[in-house]
């Protein structure tokens, strides 16, 4: 063994050692610290919001529920989902306000937030987060991430930058004509009657492998009633005190719709709402009959991922979903491994409405 | 100088070839997992059964282990050698049973569906534990760079046995059947 060709050889040995490790490093990301990964997504809401530990990274401020889906069987023909047979399953679900503050004051402009849990046979599960909004104003994980950095308020007016604000609306028109389309839409005075949509396009198949777009959406039993002016001096968490008040009253149900998609409805774009046309089947009644305190529930502990769906509910192509189920992830390792804070909304508050 | 090997058992080295792929496969899914926000979902499909496999192969593999026990260490690794070879190839089946047994009880923690394809699901191991599954997401994660780091320990000394020593080591678990008791490099 020739000394030079032995040392040639000892650095071919370190060359290949250093391409693998390399390979693995640009698989982590860590050779393009400037790409958008989970983690700086969850730190954008940590630069507006502050880390607020033991808390979701967004929809903070929120409530436990509990009750059940009744399903009627209708929705069937669409999807082999267990949870579409006619029958029922045990629901855990989760009121909040959207933002990363979990003692922000309520207002009945703030975005409302459902998440819920379908607990189906043999370990299944379906979860959907769904808003109050129709349709998202971002098309992009890129374009929501730009957003909420412009959002954070200036500390000498407690609002965010108007001018960061106008520069992302004239970088994303379909913002701008999201935004606009909500202009002057009535908000409802609740929780309670509030119509909670899906966010983006998922695809159904059937038993016979047939494969539909579709998307979804909660219409409240409880009578629609516009929000009026906010009193003067309200109680900084009126919307979520009333929505316990009502659940005790009576149980609070919605009915699930399912919005069935023609071939070539934008599938990947949550910021266009489909047709009004398009046909919509009732699926079933969701009744939500018992409020407790993030203390004690055990949807606080739950990360209510879009992707998480039983065989027969699939995700769409839009590039929101997989980012939605990567993020809260990321939100939920951060905050289970956090010391928990009490919620804003107690167990004490819960109980003194019973 | 001539050296004589015994090859691995030819069951044994479709074992290690195959699981060498799959775990490779598995940091790599793991650590693009983390960071990626448009294939997190596809990447995390993967992850799950894959591991399961891993952790079912792990086992077979150390039945295997007893059934058809490895050929004598070539004389050319020093007694030093030997142990740290025996003591890392311990460690690595170790990371091969405890990680994914880790990732199955982190998940079962945090009450996410274990799902392996269509409605097909893994029970849940462990109680609905927000305590639990960070201390398991956390070690899932510190083991696995263990595991890669392991990873690399292995391939490096395996590099230099083959191209600097040119000792032939690799051709105890070359894929191939190499002929002859005399097998080895002259």
């Amino acid at each position: 063994m020739s000394n030079p060709s032995s040392t040639l050889r000892l650095a071919i040995v370190g060359v290949v050692l250093v391409m693998v490790a390399g390979g693995f490093a640009y698989l982590g990301g860590w050779l393009t610290p400037r790409a958008l990964t989970p983690a700086r997504f969850i730190g954008g809401f940590e630069y507006v919001n502050g880390v607020q530990a033991g808390f979701r990274r967004n929809h903070a401020k929120g409530l436990g529920v509990s009750g059940f889906f009744e399903s009627n069987g209708n929705g069937a023909r669409f999807s082999k989902a267990v949870v579409f047979q006619p029958g029922r399953v045990p629901v855990l679900g989760r009121f909040s306000l959207a933002g990363g503050m979990p003692r922000v004051v309520d207002s009945a402009d703030a975005v409302r937030g459902l998440g819920l849990h379908f607990s189906l046979p043999d370990g299944e599960a379906w979860r959907t987060a769904m808003i109050s909004l129709p349709v998202f104003p971002f098309r992009t994980p890129e374009a929501f991430y730009e957003q909420l950095v412009a959002s954070k308020p200036d500390p000498s007016t407690g609002k965010p930058d108007p001018a960061a604000m106008k520069a992302f609306i004239d970088r994303h028109p379909e913002t701008a004509q999201v935004l606009s389309a909500l202009k002057g839409r009535p908000v409802a005075s609740g929780f309670e009657n509030t119509t909670f949509y899906g966010l983006n396009a998922f695809r159904f198949g059937n038993s016979s492998g047939a494969s539909t777009p579709v998307r979804w959406l909660l219409t409240p039993m409880q009578p629609f009633e516009a929000a009026g002016a906010a009193p003067a001096a309200q109680d900084p968490n009126y919307l979520f005190e009333s929505l316990i008040a009502r659940i005790r009253r009576e149980p609070l149900r919605w009915q699930l719709v399912i919005v069935i998609g023609q071939p070539g409805d934008p599938t990947r774009d949550a910021t266009i709402a489909w047709p009004a046309d398009r046909e919509r089947i009732v699926a079933g009644t969701l009744t939500l009959d018992r409020a407790e305190a993030e203390e004690t529930s055990a949807a606080t502990d739950i990360n209510f991922d879009p992707l998480v769906l039983p065989a027969g509910i699939a995700p769409s192509d839009d590039p929101l979903l997989s980012a939605r189920s990567a993020v809260y992830a990321r939100s939920f390792t951060r905050r289970e491994g956090e010391r928990k804070q009490p919620s804003a909304i107690t167990a004490a508050d819960v109980r003194k409405r019973e | 100088m001539l050296l004589r090997y015994a090859q691995f058992p030819a069951l044994s080295r479709l074992l290690h070839w195959t699981m060498a792929a799959m775990i490779l496969t598995m940091l790599g899914v793991g650590a693009a997992m983390v960071a990626s926000l448009g294939d997190y979902h596809v990447l995390l499909s993967i992850h799950k059964p894959l591991g399961i496999a891993v952790l079912i192969l792990a086992v077979v593999r150390l039945v295997n282990r007893r059934i058809n026990p490895p050929p004598p260490f070539p004389p050319t690794m020093s007694h030093l050698e030997r142990r740290v070879a025996i003591a890392s190839e311990r460690a690595m089946y170790g990371l091969m049973i405890v990680l994914p047994v880790i990732g199955w009880g982190m998940l079962s923690a945090a009450h996410y569906p274990i799902v392996l394809y269509g409605s097909v699901h893994l029970p849940f191991i462990l109680p609905h534990s927000a305590v639990l599954y960070a201390v398991l997401r956390k070690t899932h994660t510190i083991l696995a760079y263990g595991f890669f780091a392991m990873f690399m320990a292995h391939f490096g000394a395996v590099l230099f046995h083959t191209l600097v020593m040119r000792d032939g080591l690799l051709k105890r678990m070359a894929p191939w059947t190499i002929a002859g008791p005399s097998a080895g490099e002259p």
